[in-house]
């Protein structure tokens, strides 16, 4: 009865989820105006920079996780991050994806070493080490410690990796949105932006319960395999 | 216990600690004698990837120096906890009466003077084999060295501790070390570079920049490397 509770609520989130991604899939083709330069490879911006955002919230949410795992010591902080970490690169790895596909056609060339390009890799290749640390530590108490240290660290880079970019590396001009005067974005183009940042952000709450239970599951695996290892005699 | 703890302050700690640090290091010099020959084939190696003329160099050796000073680094920092594992004197270290931040303090201020020995070796060979004048700037560019070199080495003395518990440390270090090194290395790059350009110049920017840095791992690290003692 519980486990059906469970897969029935599962069901209901994945097809809301579905739905909200066709909703802004439909946005971003019919509703949203064509950009008057760019024309039609503008569209992928949706996407792109909602990914963007929900990335960064995703690594947000791994830096209060691994704070939080240093000062309470539960192991769900340490699941959290896990999983929060593993969705956010996957975000993380769209975003590198679609900035070059829009960029190839808009400015000629596939990859800019400006700042929010070259800081976004970078910011993905601290979370790659991040599980990469994760992998290669066995014991499970060690492994949330040192990548909770680890995460704490990386998150505190992001933004210095940021500034140091924007005032030495930069040949490229300002953000479009919030980049001061002359920058600014139609009005249907924001709100369709934000019917697909309110899709990924779901999408991203799915994939991290998922991720989470299955992690949940993964962790008492691990404890039950030591504790038979602990007691070789004492088999099932 | 608590009156223990309290028993020896952090400098004198510290003190001990780096002394401790220097005298094993002083025994063998393994450390040092690894990373000045490490060092001289990066930049000897770097010298084939274009022509090493005296505009070129002028363009690109700030970046190859700092280039071959982090992968250095990046090497040179993990025996630090590693060493101790294999007599398990980690765990001596760890009962001793002291506040955990003195060991990673006495640990770091080592690795410093290691690397920092290293780079006054370096600094030579590179302005002969490079072309690159550096006497008339040469207080300044210690000052950016020591900067680029604090911050490599704070937060490389915390991720030496966190890789000497996982496998592969070897490996892991640099890959954990070299992104989160992205913005001192832009930084002393750009020192280093307009010191050594036509006209030289202090980016106090950058200078400025290698400060907060610094202060910020280094305070990171005074709050969290205590964990990473833990057994």
């Amino acid at each position: 009865m519980h486990r059906n509770g469970i897969h029935r609520s599962r069901l209901v989130g994945t097809l809301a989820v579905a739905a909200l991604m066709g909703i802004a899939g439909y946005a971003i083709f019919f509703l949203a105006p064509t950009e008057r330069t760019m024309g039609e490879i503008q569209r992928i911006f949706y996407f792109h920079v909602a990914s963007a955002w929900t990335a960064f919230l995703a690594f947000f949410l791994v830096f209060v996780a691994n704070l939080s795992y240093l000062v309470r010591r539960r192991p769900v902080w340490d699941q959290l991050a896990v999983s929060a970490a593993e969705v956010g690169i996957a975000f993380c790895t769209v975003v590198l994806l679609t900035g070059p596909i829009w960029a190839k056609p808009v400015w000629g060339i596939w990859w800019t070493w400006d700042a929010r390009l070259t800081s976004t890799f970078v910011l993905w290749l601290l979370y790659v080490g991040y599980l990469l640390l994760r992998s290669l530590v066995e014991d499970p108490t060690r492994r949330a410690v040192t990548s909770a240290v680890f995460g704490i660290f990386a998150f505190l880079d992001v933004p210095i990796v940021y500034m140091s970019i924007r005032w030495w590396r930069t040949q490229h001009p300002a953000p479009v949105i919030a980049g001061g005067e002359g920058s600014g974005l139609d009005p249907t183009m924001w709100r369709v932006l934000l019917v697909c940042l309110a899709a990924l952000v779901a999408l991203l709450v799915l994939l991290l319960r998922q991720r989470f239970r299955l992690e949940q599951l993964h962790s008492e695996l691990e404890d039950l395999r030591l504790r038979i290892s602990a007691n070789p005699g004492n088999r099932f | 216990m608590k009156e223990l703890v309290g028993s020896m302050g952090i400098g004198t700690a510290t003190y001990w600690i780096l002394a401790k640090e220097l005298r094993a290091e002083l025994r063998t010099r393994e450390l040092l004698h690894t990373t000045l020959v490490f060092v001289l084939l990066v930049v000897v190696l770097f010298s084939f990837t274009f022509e090493p003329t005296r505009e070129e160099s002028r363009r690109y050796g700030p970046g190859l120096l700092w280039l071959a000073l982090l992968f250095a680094g990046s090497l040179m920092l993990q025996p630090s906890f590693v060493r101790e594992q294999n007599n398990d004197t980690l765990s001596a270290l760890r009962l001793a009466p002291i506040a955990p931040f003195s060991i990673f303090l006495g640990k770091a201020l080592a690795n410093f003077l290691f690397l920092t020995v290293a780079e006054l070796l370096l600094l030579p060979i590179f302005a002969a084999l490079y072309d690159v004048t550096i006497l008339p700037v040469l207080g300044e560019i210690l000052v950016v060295l020591a900067l680029g070199t604090a911050g490599m080495v704070t937060t490389g003395t915390v991720f030496a501790a966190i890789g000497a518990q996982a496998r592969m440390r070897e490996l892991l270090l640099p890959l954990l070390l070299l992104p989160l090194l992205v913005p001192v290395l832009i930084a002393s790059v750009t020192a280093t570079a307009s010191l050594l350009a036509q006209e030289p110049a202090m980016d106090w920017t950058a200078m400025k920049f290698l400060i907060g840095f610094d202060v910020i791992y280094l305070a990171a690290s005074a709050l969290l490397f205590e964990f990473l003692l833990e057994d």
